[in-house]
């Protein structure tokens, strides 16, 4: 296991670091040394990508924070106009430079405007010699937004000659971030999905206060054995191992076996565990009314999932016109009328099945006749 | 006032339009309020449902579990049918109820105001912020000072704002405290229902639950999602990955069917409103419903059509009225409508079969005629209040029939009755054949039901019904014991003799004696008793479900012209716009176009003309051809100057109103420009051709 050493952080710091961001070591250790210490100027803009929950925004949080460098994190799904995110940011920045006092905001409509005001909120700072660092989360959505938001933020240390970092998260490869003019290119670092291991390891690390490791390691494990065919998110399975957790102790509770006795806990746990899958992982049934069937121990069938009510009633004419509609979507144009017209004009039998596939001369020539005639 | 407008003194106007305007009144409120108590299980629902979805917010805990599972947003899937013209009363009450007993912030959006996610942020927010404005009047002057545009549409200032009301209502004066804590939660859920969850874009619902559940932990939010059709359309528009932030329950409405059958029974099966509905405007109404609609907002503007047609038409509607009212109003009838009464078929029906000394008497003197008009007007009532009871037994015994005869809802049943004497169809026969095999139990039952509909209704007449009823019940009872003992005896005895003769011949002589004597058998007691009770259900419909068209005025409290009714509510607008082009006369009225069908009058409007035109084509029309024919038809008033204009060259303003013409026609969808020929357009309507 490659430990974290930098000379830049107290090696305590850093051990503690270690025992937050499990699984994650070598990424952090890239990261910091991508860093460098406090004052020095880092790589302009960094893109980090990976699978959803993967960690990247959970790392790059704890990284942060643990190491107490100066920064910014905003979604942009949740500012989701340019101006919001810029203002977004330059009201993070406020608050985290001068305790002094909450200045009003001040609408910043254009990336000018931000730099200019950026420059302004960076000189008031005490830290001026510090890497500030920008999280832009969710970073595909900053492609929707106006064309030059993108490349600016990606040399913003360029643009603003100070020393700053914007760091890119998101769930899809650069390739398809990459505008048609071409724009400064990121350093670009892939968090790869957890491992099977990885999620044990991860997923263990968080055992409630009553049990010990081991017992609820063993939980986790046939958790995993169930679900780890359908989903791999970690959130999600984290809010599964939540749920089903008091399920598990029940015999446990009761007196019935004890934390050793594994054979007698798993066949408590696996049936339970596979009618989950089937509702609470699907939405079918919420995790509250999941947990109060638990509570009552009640079956889950005598819940109505949501797709058991798939049946829709109509009113009789739309029920009719949705069918005709449906089956009328098969007919070519032209048959038209002479499906729905009652005197749609004489069809040669023997030519009507002779040129089956030829209606549509068939028709023109009608047509022509008839033009001639009027 | 339109009522002075048509019948100007002789129709009371005045007084019909306060009766009618009364009436509705109460019939709206007494639709509300059956409204509001067959919503109350889902609301009630849904109430606790807002109150426990947060209760974790509230008490902050700090447990392993709550610290592990993610936070989801509690989502309610308020399903509520396809009748999507009920839902707006539905989410208004439901409002209202959640501003009075859970939390005062409520947000209602709808998709046609949410094309992005901006405008949604925009709505809710303005209607969050204002809703505070409400609550609290205006007290705080400062705060309705900040501009709408001014707040950051964002979700932190939504946050901030949202710790700052509820610190506020924190820090308020005990007294005040008091009174808002005991209607409210500590913390207030903010509840954001979305109308019309099937029409918001994927993508708004989509990033506003993703950024919704990012401040979950600060912002106690409850989403609300109004649905038409089922609640998998939450799986269709939403990935896993956003579903699983939400903590979906279901709750269902109750189906418009069934809102309809107790409007239906507390409206019209009661004899509590005078106004009635004829056979032919019921089936309209109903078969709008059925097939059309199924909305319950519909039917009731249906209904107050009727009652505003029937006072706005009918002068003898001032009669319409509560029974306290009538002596006063039949009294003060002017001569005029006595008259009007004397004309009314029914009663001249009435006057044909007295005696003639009555006869001159009622057409001669008013005075005589108003002792009986209120007469009969009583009678009328009295038998509005037997009908009722006596349909309802009916109805109790038809709906167990097997297939159901004569239908299985009430409002069925309602209709055959008024249609025609019931007991003359082929389906009532069918129903009493079929009630006379039905088995004890059941008889007892529906008795017992029976005896409990006439002894809950209010008409006079049915004590001796009552106790009739309750006689049968008590022989059904002592039959019990010695049929017991019959039947017993008759199978022992055959068997006895089956026994008896063993060879062949005797024994089918004996099955056959057997089989002729079970068929002539003399009916057991519990026969006859069945008989004579399908027998006295019989004679109750006989006497009391006669028909309202057969009844002395009917023609005052029924309104009956269902054809009005239709053309309003069923309009037929292709009918309509075919007939408006093709006989201008039919809504233009100037005599000039009135013509004999087949030319074309060169006075119609230009798009007359040229629709004229076009339905003599085929499939593709030829422009200039058309332009030709179109002129030659224009052209034809001037007749002496025809020569002139007939130089090849189409005059210009001619030229221009056939264009106007036919864009007209585009825009109506008669025809477009095809792209076979360019000079040509081709039709979109195959009538006529």
């Amino acid at each position: 296991m490659p430990n974290l050493e930098h000379p830049a952080y107290p090696s305590a710091t850093l051990l503690h670091l270690e025992s937050l961001v499990p699984c994650r070591e070598s990424q952090v250790s890239m990261l910091l040394s991508i860093f460098g210490e406090r004052q020095q100027f880092s790589f302009p803009s960094i893109f980090i990508y990976g699978h959803t929950s993967s960690g990247k925004t959970y790392v790059m949080q704890t990284l942060l924070n643990t190491l107490q460098l100066p920064h910014v994190f905003v979604n942009c799904v949740e500012y989701f106009t340019s101006r919001l995110l810029l203002e977004e940011i330059l009201i993070q920045l406020q608050s985290c430079s001068s305790e002094t006092k909450q200045t009003s905001h001040v609408p910043c409509d254009t990336f000018n405007d931000f730099v200019r005001l950026f420059k302004q909120a960076v000189v008031s700072r005490e830290l001026q010699d510090q890497t500030l660092y920008i999280v832009l989360d969710r970073a595909e959505q900053l492609r929707e937004m106006e064309a030059n938001i993108l490349p600016a933020f990606l040399r913003l240390q360029e643009l603003t000659d100070r020393n700053v970092t914007v760091v890119l998260l998101s769930e899809i490869v650069w390739e398809l971030f990459r505008p048609n003019t071409g724009c400064f290119e990121p350093f670009t670092l892939y968090f790869p999905d957890y491992s099977i291991g990885h999620l044990q390891k991860i997923l263990s690390q968080n055992h409630p206060p009553e049990y010990s490791v081991d017992f609820y390691a063993a939980y986790i494990n046939i958790l995993l054995g169930v679900f780890y065919m359908v989903c791999r998110d970690l959130k999600e399975l984290q809010h599964l191992a939540a749920l089903n957790f008091s399920k598990y102790c029940e015999p446990v509770v009761r007196g019935e076996a004890s934390e050793r006795d594994t054979r007698k806990l798993w066949k408590n746990i696996e049936p339970h565990l596979k009618k989950a899958m089937q509702t609470v992982y699907l939405r079918e049934i919420s995790s509250s009314q999941w947990e109060r069937l638990q509570c009552d121990d009640r079956e889950p069938g005598q819940l109505k999932g949501l797709s058991a009510h798939t049946h829709v009633e109509l009113p009789y004419y739309s029920k009719f016109l949705l069918i005709a509609a449906y089956l009328a979507s098969y007919n070519p144009v032209r048959t038209d009328k002479r499906f729905f017209l009652k005197h749609h004009g004489k069809i040669r039998k023997t030519n009507f099945m002779k040129k089956h596939e030829k209606i549509s001369n068939l028709d023109d020539e009608m047509g022509t006749t008839r033009d001639g005639s009027s | 006032n339109d009522f002075r407008e048509r019948n100007n003194d002789s129709g009371d106007a005045e007084l019909r339009f306060v009766t009618c305007q009364s009436l509705w009144n109460k019939i709206k409120s007494e639709t509300e309020q059956i409204q509001e108590d067959l919503n109350k299980q889902l609301f009630d629902n849904l109430g606790s449902f807002l109150r426990r979805s947060h209760s974790e917010f509230q008490e902050k805990t700090t447990k392993w579990t709550c610290r592990m599972k993610s936070r989801e947003i509690p989502t309610a899937a308020l399903v509520l049918g396809v009748n999507v013209t009920d839902h707006d009363l539905t989410f208004r009450s439901l409002s209202e109820v959640l501003q009075n007993n859970i939390t005062p912030y409520i947000a209602l959006l709808e998709a046609k105001d949410c094309p992005g996610i901006k405008n949604l942020m925009q709505k809710l927010m303005g209607q969050l912020m204002n809703c505070y404005i409400d609550v609290e009047s205006l007290e705080d002057e400062d705060y309705v000072q900040v501009s709408q545009n001014r707040i950051r549409c964002s979700m932190t200032s939504l946050i901030n704002w949202y710790k700052s009301v509820t610190k506020k209502t924190d820090s308020e004066t005990p007294s005040k405290k008091r009174t808002s804590s005991s209607r409210h939660l500590q913390s207030p859920p903010v509840v954001v229902i979305f109308k019309d969850m099937e029409s918001f874009s994927t993508k708004v619902l989509q990033d506003f639950v993703v950024i919704s559940s990012q401040h979950i932990r600060e912002l106690p939010l409850v989403l609300i999602f109004g649905i038409a059709t089922s609640p998998m359309i939450i799986h269709s528009l939403l990935p896993h990955s956003v579903s699983s932030l939400l903590c979906i329950e279901l709750f269902q409405s109750l189906s418009s069917k069934e809102h309809l059958s107790t409007i239906i029974d507390k409206l019209l099966l009661t004899a509590q409103f005078p106004f009635k509905l004829g056979e032919k405007v019921l089936q309209v109404l109903i078969n709008i419903f059925l097939y059309h609609d199924f909305s319950v907002q519909n039917f009731i503007k249906g209904f107050q059509l009727c009652i505003v047609e029937h006072f706005y038409s009918q002068p003898l509607s001032v009669l319409c009225c509560q029974l306290v009212d009538l002596k006063k109003r039949v009294n003060s009838l002017s001569h005029d409508q006595c008259e009007n009464i004397r004309r009314l078929p029914s009663f001249r029906r009435y006057v044909e079969s007295q005696v003639s000394e009555k006869q001159i008497a009622l057409l001669t003197a008013d005075s005589f005629l108003k002792e009986t008009i209120q007469k009969l007007l009583e009678d009328l009532h009295v038998y509005h209040e037997n009908y009722v009871p006596v349909l309802r037994c009916l109805h109790v015994f038809t709906s167990s029939l097997p297939k159901y005869p004569l239908g299985k809802q009430i409002r069925e049943l309602h209709c055959a009755c008024l249609e025609n004497r019931v007991w003359e169809t082929k389906e009532y026969e069918s129903c009493l054949q079929l009630a006379r095999m039905l088995n004890k139990s059941d008889l007892v039952t529906m008795l017992q039901q029976c005896v409990e509909i006439f002894v809950s209704s209010s008409g006079k007449e049915f004590d001796k019904t009552v106790e009739k009823l309750k006689e049968f019940l008590t022989q059904f009872q002592k039959l019990e014991v010695a049929e017991a003992f019959q039947e017993r005896d008759v199978s022992v005895s055959s068997q006895k003799e089956l026994q008896k003769k063993t060879d062949l011949y005797h024994l089918q002589k004996t099955l056959l004696e057997l089989k002729e004597s079970r068929r002539s058998k003399k009916l057991t007691k519990f026969e006859m008793l069945r008989f004579e009770v399908v027998d006295y259900i019989d004679s109750l419909v006989r006497n009391y479900l006669v028909p309202a068209d057969h009844k002395t005025l009917h023609e005052i409290v029924y309104f009956n012209t269902a054809s009005v009714l239709r053309g309003h509510l069923n309009a037929a607008p292709r009918t309509a716009l075919h007939t408006a082009l093709n006989n201008p006369y039919c809504y233009l009225k100037n005599q000039a176009l009135k013509s004999d069908g087949g030319s074309i009058s060169n006075k119609a409007p230009d798009i007359c003309i040229a629709y004229k035109l076009h339905l003599e084509c085929g499939r593709l029309i030829n422009l200039v051809d058309w332009l030709e024919a179109f002129s030659t038809v224009v052209m034809a008033v001037e007749g002496p100057n025809a020569d002139a204009a007939s130089s090849d060259q189409v005059d210009d303003i001619i030229h221009a109103r056939f264009i106007r013409a036919v864009s007209e026609l585009e825009l109506l969808g008669f025809i477009k420009p095809s792209k076979q020929k360019t000079d040509h357009v081709a039709r979109l309507t195959w009538g006529g051709c």
